[in-house]
């Protein structure tokens, strides 16, 4: 619930501050948040099995959208970020996919 | 005092753990299925209650407010979560055109926008100018020699007076007699993109209205007979029209296609004679 409460405040305030992402951020934001998309749905999912660890959710949130942003860093560097985001991209996507198919099928049983 | 003021929230009650604080929001917003369950959660934990229940009420169960350390901090990483997905889409929703270009795009834009800007700053520097002098001027001398000046333009534009100045000379010979007059209008319309100012084909002068047509005995341009060899007098940029004419598949290569014989001559200096009576 407090979750859902801050979600909502934080795109609230996101739309009245109507902030602007800094040049060095920028490529790395967007795999920063699908990352913790990724995280959000496990959290949720592993609250339904009943094996929600809090600790585990924060590190887990905090770590992966570091680390995601961290590898197309290394990519840029590279010289090749932008297939490195695509790869991040799709392993994060089939993760929520598979969490979201878990979820599914806790509530709803199918 | 304080203990009046603040609500009986989970935090301000007796040193409890998190999880034996669990139960106490459900006095308040208990929900008759979880009535049962509610004693064996504070004892044991939620962790096997939790499998065993229906979906929904594990939902409501979920969504229930807790204010353990762990709620507060899900609660935070959800807030940056939305204030980052929402600066994130608000920043992709403008300047989409110039962040995907490439480079070389950019750089041609770029250089683009300071010739405009630097054509821009010489007008106005001319205006200001004639502002000026406009505005100095008690007898009206300037705005005399800026009507004449204009009038001058306009006149050159329009084919009543003559006209000097550097430009090319083209003589197309037509032995086999293959030259329409669709050809001298694609090298009318070729100096005319080319920057050509004032243009002369035999002894008429080309004007906004001037048509070519292919009558018994050749080609007419404005309603005179236009005898071979063709003679086209331009003014304007020599170099600029040179090339023009000369781009391959262009009006050069046309002609001679056609069994035609084209020389173009530059010239420092040229006259224009013909005017136009209207």
């Amino acid at each position: 619930m407090i979750a859902l409460i801050g979600l909502i405040a934080g795109v609230v305030l996101g739309l009245v501050f109507h902030p602007g992402v800094p040049l060095w951020l920028q490529p790395y934001l967007p795999i920063a948040i699908v990352a913790a998309l990724d995280a959000m749905f496990g959290g949720v999912r592993a609250r339904l099995e009943g094996v929600f660890d809090e600790k585990t959710f924060v590190v887990s949130f905090v770590g992966n959208a570091i680390l995601a942003a961290l590898i197309v860093f290394l990519g840029d560097q590279l010289g090749v970020g932008s297939q490195l985001s695509t790869g991040v991209v799709v392993v994060l996507g089939v993760r929520i996919f598979s969490n979201a198919a878990a979820i599914r099928r806790k509530l709803f049983g199918a | 005092m304080t203990g009046a003021d603040e609500p009986p929230g989970p935090g301000s009650g007796p040193p409890a753990k998190p999880e034996k604080a669990e139960p106490r929001p459900g006095t308040e917003s208990e929900k008759a299925e979880d009535g049962p369950q509610a004693p064996g959660e504070a004892g044991k934990g939620e962790v096997p209650s939790a499998t065993s229940r229906k979906p929904l009420s594990q939902l409501s169960d979920m969504l229930r407010p807790r204010l353990t350390r762990g709620q507060l901090a899900g609660g935070l990483l959800s807030l940056v979560f939305g204030f980052a997905i929402v600066t994130q889409v608000q920043a992709n929703s403008h300047d989409t055109k110039f962040a995907t270009a490439r480079q070389d795009e950019l750089v041609g834009i770029l250089s683009d926008l300071t010739q405009r800007s630097e054509r821009l700053r010489g007008d106005l520097r001319d205006l200001e100018n004639t502002k000026a002098g406009l505005e100095r001027d008690a007898r009206g001398q300037t705005a005399l020699e800026e009507a004449r000046r204009r009038a001058d333009d306009y006149g050159l534009l329009a084919g009543t007076v003559p006209a000097q100045g550097p430009g090319v000379e083209i003589t197309v010979t037509d032995p086999r007699r293959a030259v329409r007059a669709a050809n001298l209008l694609d090298a009318l319309e070729e100096l005319r993109d080319a920057g050509a100012e004032v243009v002369q084909i035999g002894d008429v002068r080309a004007g906004v209205d001037t048509y070519f047509a292919d009558g018994p005995e050749g080609v007419l341009a404005d309603g005179r007979f236009l005898p071979p060899p063709y003679r086209i007098l331009a003014i304007g940029d020599p170099h600029t029209m040179a090339t023009a004419l000369g781009i391959p598949g262009g009006v050069v290569r046309t002609l001679r296609g056609l069994g035609a014989e084209v020389t173009v001559t530059p010239r420092a200096r040229m006259t224009v004679s013909a005017v136009r009576s209207g």
